[in-house]
């Protein structure tokens, strides 16, 4: 393969890690930071761009490390998905990089907000690249210590509360991981995903297969905060600064979702019945005890993140539909495409909301459409797209997966994904209603927090929401790029025959 | 912080080069025998640290030539950096390129991009260890 394009396909986790260098370097002036910041996740776009351009040309582009060849050295593999999830990384990078520049002050900044920021999108992006198992915990671990630390920044008490549960879980989580892939390399000697493919094919001991299957569907349940897995969630995403969970927001639960859609297309079949009578299971339940969570908040974040989980639920429906009807895959993975923009446009708006008002709280919060009608638009795009209302983004993605589940008759999900969208809908007017419609509660008192400039904060989320206005106007070309994307994912060889060459 | 102690002093003051000398040597056949950045690092620390413990913070500021947390940042750039020039020659990232350089009455050196990785992780470990000592050291 040319140099040139093993280049694209090592750029989006070499830029950030070389902006994260730069910016531990320069941590004297917040202005370095945040010159940094824009140049390096604006690279970072860029770099995706190419990539995603390079692999629709190519299918898939694939880099030994070091010059080892697969499968004894690690492999960066970029297929449709990859490259997919990686545009999105660096879309929502940038949003957040440029919405930092008025709400992260010198405060947040001394403890090394940016860093952590650049490392958190190179561990996403080395997870979704990464050919190699055991690599991909490896930047699952590189993405988690980012993480653990911009959850806190700050120190106060919610977020520390918030953290222990984050922490815990995904430690399990972790644990579970990890002795998955010992069992895996036990039984099969190898880490290299296309030759664990390969190599489970002709394994005698089918049990022990099921039980890594479950292992790793677990530990990867847990990172999407899937049903029964979900609880760590709702309960920190509401603490941190706004910025870092609009990140977390639209990236790290994706990249557990990543994860399953990559291990049980790849390496395990999903048609097998256990994972797949999980998997419907799961998808259903997660959607509906999201969307009823969300139903019972009356904080604007937790609402938000309450959502997160239902909608996850639609992207496992995807999956878990999948053996059956090639469709369902191409609807999850549109609705992820979907998902991470609005998800984290509408945490941004949040911010924002709170830049305005000082709170979260709904009760305390209205008579923005009046004052800032602008803004009620802008909240209006996402929200809408998120309950499914067409013409905008959400309502193909709904449509999509829901129509695969028509196709197989998978009746009661169906029903339930249609009762969560109109759930959704209640939830988004709740919040239409209570902040924005109703007027202004008199006794409440509340102090508007000291910012900057509230332009970054506005084009952030008017970039996003066109971005979701144009992935619903133009749903033609997204559909295709998703088909295609769908394609390479059921057939595996094609990812096996691009990685071992000739040698398999 | 102060220990007061004549004998450490004074023989801090010998230890101090010996264990900067070592923490070169260890750093430099790190490639092919065992040493490398990281466990050099921690020797470098470790005499820095004695230092501060003969000494004050101040002075053990004042060997370090830079903020320890100037060093991480460096050390992490240049760690990034050496992967790179391989990709410029057209191979995949991170494989290593040597060069060999013929100098008077030496005879052949051969230097290489692990090298600057090493280096790079050598200046992290010194930083992130120091930053830690030092931030301990200067609460009291």
């Amino acid at each position: 393969m040319s140099s040139s394009l093993s280049l694209t396909v090592a750029l989006p986790i070499l830029i950030p890690l070389l902006s994260g260098a730069l910016s531990v370097a320069g941590w004297r002036s917040l202005r370095v930071q945040r010159g940094v910041a824009l140049l390096g996740t604006a690279a970072l776009l860029v770099a995706s761009i190419l990539l995603l351009h390079a692999t629709w040309q190519a299918d898939f582009l694939v880099m030994e490390m070091g010059n080892w060849p697969a499968p004894f050295g690690i492999v960066l593999v970029s297929d449709l998905l990859g490259a997919i999830m990686v545009l999105l990384t660096g879309i929502t990078g940038f949003a957040t990089a440029v919405y930092s520049l008025s709400t992260i002050n010198e405060r947040y900044s001394r403890f090394g907000y940016y860093p952590l920021m650049h490392l958190l999108l190179a561990g996403v992006n080395g997870a979704f690249l990464t050919g190699d198992i055991f690599n991909l915990y490896v930047w699952f671990e590189v993405m988690l210590v980012a993480s653990f630390a911009l959850l806190i920044l700050g120190g106060e008490r919610a977020q520390m509360e918030g953290a222990i549960k984050y922490v815990t879980l995904n430690l399990v989580s972790s644990a579970m991981f990890l002795s998955a892939i010992g069992l895996l390399y036990g039984l099969v000697g190898t880490l290299n995903m296309a030759d664990i493919a390969v190599k489970l094919g002709e394994v005698e001991d089918t049990g022990l297969v099921t039980v890594i299957s479950m292992l790793f569907l677990v530990a990867f349940g847990i990172k999407a905060a899937a049903f029964p897995f979900f609880f760590w969630l709702p309960a920190s995403y509401h603490t941190p600064q706004v910025a870092v969970s609009a990140l977390f927001a639209g990236l790290l639960t994706k990249v557990g979702v990543y994860s399953l859609f990559r291990v049980f297309t790849l390496v395990f079949s999903a048609a097998e019945p256990l994972t797949h009578t999980l998997l419907l299971w799961t998808a259903g339940l997660t959607m509906l005890t999201g969307v009823l969570g969300a139903a019972a908040q009356f904080e604007f974040r937790r609402i938000l993140s309450f959502h997160i989980i239902s909608q996850i639920g639609y992207m496992l429906m995807g999956l878990a539909l999948a053996p059956l009807s090639a469709l369902a895959l191409v609807g999850g993975i549109f609705y992820i495409m979907h998902h991470i923009i609005v998800k984290a446009n509408l945490f941004l708006i949040s911010g924002l909301v709170f830049c305005l008002r000082g709170s979260y709280d709904l009760k305390q919060l209205g008579g923005l459409y009046r004052e800032k009608p602008l803004l009620a638009m802008l909240f209006l795009i996402p929200a809408l797209s998120l309950a499914g209302l067409p013409p905008l983004s959400g309502f193909f993605a709904k449509y999509i997966v829901i129509r695969a589940g028509v196709e197989t008759e998978s009746w009661w999900l169906v029903g339930t994904a249609l009762v969560v969208g109109l759930l959704t809908l209640y939830s988004m007017i709740k919040i239409w209603a209570e902040v924005f419609w109703k007027a202004q509660p008199e006794d409440v008192d509340l102090t508007p927090p000291q910012t900057g400039s509230l332009v970054p904060l506005y084009l952030t989320i008017a970039g996003l929401a066109a971005l979701t206005v144009c992935v619903g106007l133009f749903a033609q070309p997204v559909f295709e790029l998703a088909e295609r994307a769908a394609e390479q994912l059921l057939n595996p060889s094609l990812y096996i025959d691009a990685v071992l060459g000739g040698r398999a | 912080m102060n220990m007061q102690s004549l004998i450490l002093r004074t023989a801090g003051q010998f230890i101090l080069p010996l264990l900067l000398l070592f923490s070169l040597f260890l750093l430099l056949r790190g490639h092919n025998e065992p040493g490398g950045g990281f466990i050099a690092g921690l020797v470098a620390a470790s005499a820095v640290s004695l230092h501060l413990f003969a000494m004050d913070t101040a002075a053990a500021r004042r060997i370090l030539l830079a903020a320890p947390r100037d060093l991480i940042g460096w050390g992490l750039t240049l760690g990034v950096v050496s992967a790179v020039p391989s990709i410029f020659l057209g191979e995949p990232f991170f494989t290593s390129i040597w060069f060999e350089l013929t100098l008077p009455v030496l005879g052949t050196l051969k230097l290489g991009t692990p090298l600057f990785f090493d280096v790079g992780v050598y200046m992290v470990v010194v930083g992130s260890v120091l930053t830690i000592v030092l931030n301990l050291a200067e609460e009291h």
